[in-house]
């Protein structure tokens, strides 16, 4: 959903400047004549001409507004980044072009390496996007001094870059957004994997506690874990606890029974265990018919009867203490 | 190959499907395995179908079928060796093949067609006909 929405925000960006330099183009639709090439890197010049100053005063702003008070991030790590974007956009801006086209790309790689190590690191989007936003200021008052005079200049020097520096603060919130969601995406293949342990019981028995909600994904990816096993240890009796099953719907109760039956062609027998009382209600209020599947309420009785299908009987040798 | 081969061990023929099922073969088997049975007069079925590796719902059809037809012969049936993907598959194509006895495997399976013949032979035929509880095969053979 949200690469969708910040898809729709760099088409509304694109639409918004159909031209593809729109560094350039802001200046030189209102500026024709002999100046033309000179106003069209002014932000380039300016940054490139004060690169130093600049810095500083970004660094300075960054504190102030407390992502460089943090000790998560050193003073001299956040000049050496500073530094670094500042030669890296003065640049791209030199040749000037679309965000999206090839001279941009180093910044734009830049950018989301600083947007990845910020998540690591564990701030937040706002304070992510504030190392951006943080540059329009020094920026914008140097403009504000180089362009005193020309007030139309000034003006249009400071859209664009209002455009430019909004831009990469899209492109840092973007990369920081992707960067949580792969991060997601892998916690939840991992979850996937540590929640389907198949446990030998005793011999031809195999134990399936389940964890967690029931979903067409995680039913698929137990019943073949199971069933794998059950054709490798030739086990006849498969006992799938539901203890850790928060609630039981329709859809749930649907997993469960093709699971049932995909054990049964195969040629082993299930047991159903940990049916608490409000999943049981729950079940026949629904209408489930679980008739047919052995059902238990508590692992325990489900295991003795395992073993008594089996030809198991457990003895007591000793009276408890 | 167009035929599956039935090999006969005593009272008990064994089908071992060992290539990919299509259509026509299924049919074959069909006919092969009843006039077998007739001819023989065996007394159990086993189907090997461990190397099955793809099902559709005729050939999921098929196994039920030819399973329900060895029983109107009298022969006990079960069917051996089902991999994961297929029993996914046919549960996924509406298929639970009631009525059939599923085996893990081979030796499975041949223990519970000798704990049936087991139990025809001490009881009587009369006491086994109607106790389909699979299982408690195992147990009759002991007691």
């Amino acid at each position: 959903m949200w690469h969708a929405l910040i898809m729709r925000v760099h088409n509304a960006i694109q639409l918004k400047n159909p031209s593809p330099s729109f560094v350039g183009e802001v200046v030189s639709t209102n500026n024709q004549g002999t100046d033309m090439p000179k106003n069209k890197s002014r932000i380039a010049e300016i940054l490139k001409a004060h690169q130093d100053d600049l810095a500083a005063e970004w660094v300075k702003n960054l504190q102030a507004t407390g992502t460089g008070k943090d000790s998560r991030i050193s003073e001299s790590q956040l000049r050496e980044q500073t530094k670094e974007f500042l030669v890296l956009l003065s640049e791209a801006a030199a040749v000037g072009g679309d965000v999206h086209s090839q001279a941009w790309n180093a910044t734009v790689d830049f950018l989301e390496d600083v947007s990845r190590s910020r998540v690591q690191q564990g701030f937040t989007s706002e304070e992510t996007a504030r190392f951006i936003f943080s540059f329009k200021q020094p920026l914008f008052a140097r403009l504000r001094a180089e362009l005193a005079k020309d007030h139309e200049a000034f003006a249009e020097e400071t859209w664009a870059a209002t455009e430019l520096l909004d831009k990469m603060g899209l492109i840092t919130i973007a990369a920081f957004q992707k960067t949580r969601e792969d991060l997601i995406n892998r916690q939840q293949q991992e979850m996937l994997e540590l929640s389907t342990p198949v446990v030998k019981m005793w011999d031809g028995i195999l134990a399936l506690p389940m964890i967690g909600t029931l979903d067409s994904a995680r039913t698929q990816i137990v019943m073949e874990s199971l069933l794998q096993r059950i054709v490798d240890t030739g086990a006849e009796l498969a006992i799938i606890d539901i203890t850790g099953v928060p609630t039981v719907d329709t859809l749930v109760a649907q997993h469960l029974l093709k699971t049932v039956t995909a054990i049964r062609l195969m040629g082993a027998d299930c047991i159903i265990s940990g049916v608490r009382p409000q999943i049981a209600q729950t079940i026949v209020h629904l209408g489930v018919d679980l008739q047919g599947v052995t059902t238990k309420a508590n692992l325990a009785d489900a295991l003795s009867l395992a073993l008594k299908k089996l030809g198991f009987a457990v003895t007591r040798t000793k009276a408890a203490n | 190959m167009d035929r599956i081969p039935i090999l006969r061990m005593g009272e008990f023929l064994l089908v071992s499907i060992q290539v990919d099922m299509h259509d026509q073969l299924a049919m074959t088997l069909q006919d092969d395995l009843t006039s077998m049975i007739e001819r023989t007069g065996a007394r159990g079925v086993l189907i090997d179908i461990s190397a099955l590796e793809m099902v559709d719902s005729f050939i999921g059809r098929m196994i039920a079928n030819i399973s329900g037809m060895s029983r109107i012969l009298d022969a006990h049936t079960v069917v051996v060796g089902m991999q994961p993907a297929v029993a996914i598959t046919l549960v996924e194509l509406g298929l639970s093949l009631p009525g059939v006895k599923m085996a893990l495997n081979i030796e499975k399976g041949m223990a519970y067609l000798r704990a049936q013949r087991a139990a025809e032979e001490g009881d009587g035929p009369n006491d086994l006909r109607y106790s389909d509880d699979g299982g408690a095969g195992y147990g009759t053979r002991q007691e």
